[in-house]
């Protein structure tokens, strides 16, 4: 490596150093310096950062845009509610094996009849399909608790039982959990995107005739990133529902599968960390708007429609515009 | 026998507003390539608009004869919808990957969902004075509301307007020109710009008189739009994107399983309507008669 | 030694016999022109042997195997490349990316998930290695969209090259690019080819080009082959000429004299 690639490799470090080390921080600090409200609210975009992630590695990298995620998030919830009520299991680590292997399973059989397809057809299949699993857990209300839902119990994290005080248990022992979790979850999907596999699925996003023709088998690829996509949905879900506590249809209606996107679009789906900035700033923004009114839909279509009318790669697209500005000025 | 036709009629009426729906849908896609995910919110406003003018008319005295004349009320507010949308909110997105479309109509449907509840409230309305209105007729020893029936007969009068529209005229020729070869129908001098807004107002108009004419038997209420599309959905999927004929037989086979599967297996009836669409996609992802 | 050779190969599209009963061989090392009108059949030809299309009758035998069967995967597996005509690259990546997903590729690579690309300095190194070749090194951190027209042609060549294919199909290498940066692109297309032993065959429809860098020359008219030899045999060719250019050509009548409007 010439030297020249060498300073510019160590400048980017410090960059990457210079906002992610304080970011770090302030996640590991804060449920001693915030309150319980903020810090489950961060909570639920650390959870909803995974699942948006895995999406994106569908929609940034592969170019390919689920409308139906709902289906494996719900899925990791649902396998976690109904390992608490027909095996009584309470350990998170139980929980989290379990709804990886169902929701990969399931994320099997759903890509493989979607990935012979693209653009909107890939659309509407991933989006029926997720219907079929909507109407399973609506109409057979005697396993699923139809409406009303299932129940969550605090789980067991690492056979340490849960104890009494659920916000704090929440609050301080399942936000680090969740925390070191979702460092894991970043790491392995980083190394993902930056492995040979990862450049191939960007060379079918970019070009999939090209890409056939250097010898990529399309459908196989596609076919594992949509189980890699679908199982860390799966993940997020199963550490969603001890969050919530609640597993109802509603993870997995299709207007959830399209809050998946908005949050992925919000943040900027053409970069890595972009859909973890939009999950954590679309829980922030839904949070702060169900309060103010009760026409927050209204509120978050609009935004929604602004978005991608003004500024399509979101967030970072906008960060990066500025940094551009600010190296020209310099 | 009468059970048949009991059974058999209320799949037709279902079909007919189905296919009022999913006929927009369809058409709107078939012209311009546009996956609407707001259609259903289009059907909601119908409904509620009818069933509001039908209760403002009722409350200001109007007999039951200007009832029914203000019914139609509905698919003239969503055509005018339409009409306001596709040139400011549609239009910017031709251009882009057909992914954002589907961004942009679902921002729309969050948007017009909530419209709906700040504009008339949370509770469900009705127009049930015109269904007492129509009363019942017999059908052997049971009694049918005739009212139904008049849903049916829209439903099938629309159908042959529409076709007669599409096939028998020349702005239907236009319309198919353009469907077929937007450029070269551009190149042709076709005003594409004004055909699109035509044929997306028209689109609108159906499912607005989906909701409109469904609105006397069963109450507007919120979230009836998130649903009615994804049915919509089922049914251009069996019958093909883009096909008239696809929406009519898409919902005469949803109409038809629909209440096979009311009558016999209540708890899988969804569930199966979602998976033979899926089923259809995978094995005909054209549909019945859809080109892709 | 035959490399390739189509027996009777065939494919229509509706009612137009776009590649009609083909008999065409390619002599391994050789470098082949294949020419003829728009509509003569040469890039459904190669589009057939590339595994793009599938024939409606006839066979391919590569390395004096069948491989008419085989999907366009099993048929790059074999050794068999192509360029495009209609630049396709991978437009968001690095010119340098493009090229070294040819060699992850080719190397069986591309399936690993659990290890950074960056850290195979092989792959990188012969990635940049072929950049050089092609005169691309410079624009190797430069996303593949980013580039002149004729670098994204080369660019394109490269992709396909980094293949290390045996036989590579060209399909109109120089097409869209200015006279002038027309024979640069060959000369390095050509010195690389040959220098690496590669089969090639080259659609072109620039005649100085065809005359200049190919050995044989293999001519194609609606679908059939009209003419096959070496340059000078084909010039002399009086069927070729009168279809190509319409008109009987002799070294004396094309003195550019009035009249002569030309095709």
């Amino acid at each position: 490596m010439s030297p020249d690639m060498k300073l510019q490799k160590q400048r980017s470090l410090l960059v990457i150093l210079a906002w992610l080390v304080p970011l770090a921080a302030a996640l590991l600090a804060a449920p001693h310096v915030v309150g319980p409200f903020h810090t489950l609210t961060i909570l639920y975009g650390l959870v909803f950062g995974i699942g948006v992630l895995g999406f994106n590695l569908l929609l940034g990298y592969t170019g390919l845009l689920s409308f139906g995620h709902s289906a494996y998030f719900g899925a990791g919830a649902y396998t976690v509610a109904l390992m608490v009520k027909y095996f009584k299991i309470g350990s998170m680590e139980l929980f989290l094996a379990g709804s990886v292997l169902i929701t990969a399973l399931i994320s099997l059989v759903f890509g493989f009849v979607c990935v012979r397809y693209t653009r909107i057809f890939f659309g509407i299949l991933t989006l029926a399909l997720s219907q079929v699993l909507w109407s399973l857990a609506f109409k057979f209300f005697w396993v699923t608790g139809g409406t009303d839902g299932l129940r969550i119990p605090t789980p067991s994290l690492l056979g340490m039982a849960p104890g009494t005080d659920k916000m704090e248990f929440l609050a301080f022992r399942y936000y680090y959990y969740v925390l070191v979790l979702f460092a894991v979850c970043v790491a392995v999907m980083w190394v993902i995107v930056h492995s040979p596999f990862g450049k191939a699925l960007q060379a079918i996003r970019d070009n999939e005739t090209r890409a056939e023709f250097i010898g990529i088998r399309i459908r196989r690829y596609r076919l594992i990133a949509f189980v890699v996509s679908g199982s860390f949905a799966g993940l997020a879900g199963a550490l969603w529902a001890p969050l919530n506590g609640l597993a109802t249809p509603d993870i997995l209606v299709w207007t959830f599968s399209g809050e998946i996107v908005f949050m992925a679009v919000l943040g900027g789906f053409h970069n890595f960390i972009g859909p973890i900035v939009g999950a954590m700033a679309f829980t922030y923004l839904k949070t702060y708007a169900v309060g103010l009114t009760v026409y927050w839909q209204l509120a978050l279509g609009t935004v929604l429609v602004v978005l991608v009318l003004a500024l399509p790669k979101g967030i970072m697209g906008l960060v990066e515009i500025v940094a551009a500005k600010l190296r020209r000025a310099r | 026998m009468e059970f048949l036709l009991i059974h058999g009629l209320n799949a037709l009426l279902y079909s007919s507003v189905l296919f009022l729906i999913a006929g927009g849908l369809s058409l709107i896609y078939g012209v311009m390539r546009i996956l609407n995910l707001a259609h259903g919110s289009l059907y909601a406003i119908g409904a509620f608009t009818t069933a509001w003018a039908v209760g403002a008319a009722a409350a200001a005295g109007a007999s039951n004869a200007v009832l029914l004349l203000v019914l139609p009320a509905g698919a003239i507010a969503a055509a005018a919808v339409g009409a306001a949308l596709e040139p400011t909110l549609l239009r910017p997105f031709y251009k882009r990957p057909e992914e954002y479309q589907l961004l942009v109509t679902f921002g729309l449907l969050m948007i017009i969902e909530d419209s709906l509840h700040l504009i008339w409230g949370p509770n469900p309305l009705s127009a049930g004075q015109v269904y007492q209105f129509f009363g019942s007729v017999s059908i052997g020893s049971a009694r049918y509301p005739a009212y139904s029936l008049t849903v049916i007969a829209v439903g099938i009068i629309a159908a042959l307007a529409l076709w007669a529209f599409i096939y028998r005229t020349r702005f239907g020729v236009v319309l198919r020109a353009t469907s077929q070869n937007m450029r070269m129908a551009s190149a042709l001098g076709v005003n594409v710009n004004r055909i699109y807004i035509q044929a997306f107002t028209i689109g609108c108009f159906m499912a607005g008189l989906g909701g409109a004419f469904v609105v006397p038997g069963q109450s507007a209420v919120l979230g009836m739009g998130v649903e009615a599309l994804v049915l919509a959905f089922v049914v251009v999927v069996i019958g093909g994107l883009g096909s008239l004929e696809g929406a009519f037989a898409g919902a005469l086979i949803v109409g038809f399983l629909r209440e096979t599967g009311i009558a016999l297996f209540p708890e899988v009836e969804l569930a199966v309507l979602y998976l033979i669409a899926a089923v259809v996609l995978i094995v005909r992802p054209a549909g019945l008669f859809g080109r892709t | 030694m035959s490399l390739l050779s189509t027996q009777a190969l065939a494919k229509s599209f509706g009612d137009n016999r776009a590649v009609d009963n083909v008999d065409f061989t390619v002599k391994q090392g050789e470098v082949l022109s294949l020419i003829g009108s728009n509509g003569a059949g040469k890039t459904t030809l190669v589009n057939l042997v590339s595994g793009l299309y599938r024939p409606d009758s006839g066979r391919i035998v590569f390395e004096e195997k069948d491989v008419t069967a085989q999907s366009s995967y099993g048929r790059i597996q074999a050794g068999i490349a192509r360029s495009f005509q209609l630049v396709n690259l991978f437009d968001q990546l690095t010119c340098l990316d493009n090229v070294a997903l040819s060699i992850f590729s080719r190397e069986g690579k591309t399936m690993k998930l659990a290890s950074l690309a960056s850290r195979d300095q092989a792959v990188w190194e012969e990635a940049r290695g072929v950049l050089q070749q092609f005169g691309l090194d410079s624009k190797a951190a430069i996303p593949a969209g980013g580039i002149s027209h004729g670098e994204r042609k080369l660019l394109d060549v490269a992709v396909a090259y980094a293949l290390k294919p045996k036989l590579l199909f060209l399909d109109e290498p120089t097409s869209g690019v200015s006279t002038r940066e027309k024979a640069p692109i060959m000369d390095i297309v050509s010195a690389i080819v040959r220098s690496g032993g590669i089969t090639v065959v080259i659609i072109e429809h620039d005649m100085d080009i065809v005359f200049r860098y190919s050995e044989r020359i293999v001519v194609m008219h609606q679908g059939a082959i009209l003419a096959d030899g070496a340059p000078d045999e084909i010039r002399r060719n009086d069927e070729v000429t009168t279809t190509l250019l319409g008109r009987h050509v002799t070294a004396e009548t094309d003195h550019g004299s009035p009249g002569h409007a030309g095709h």
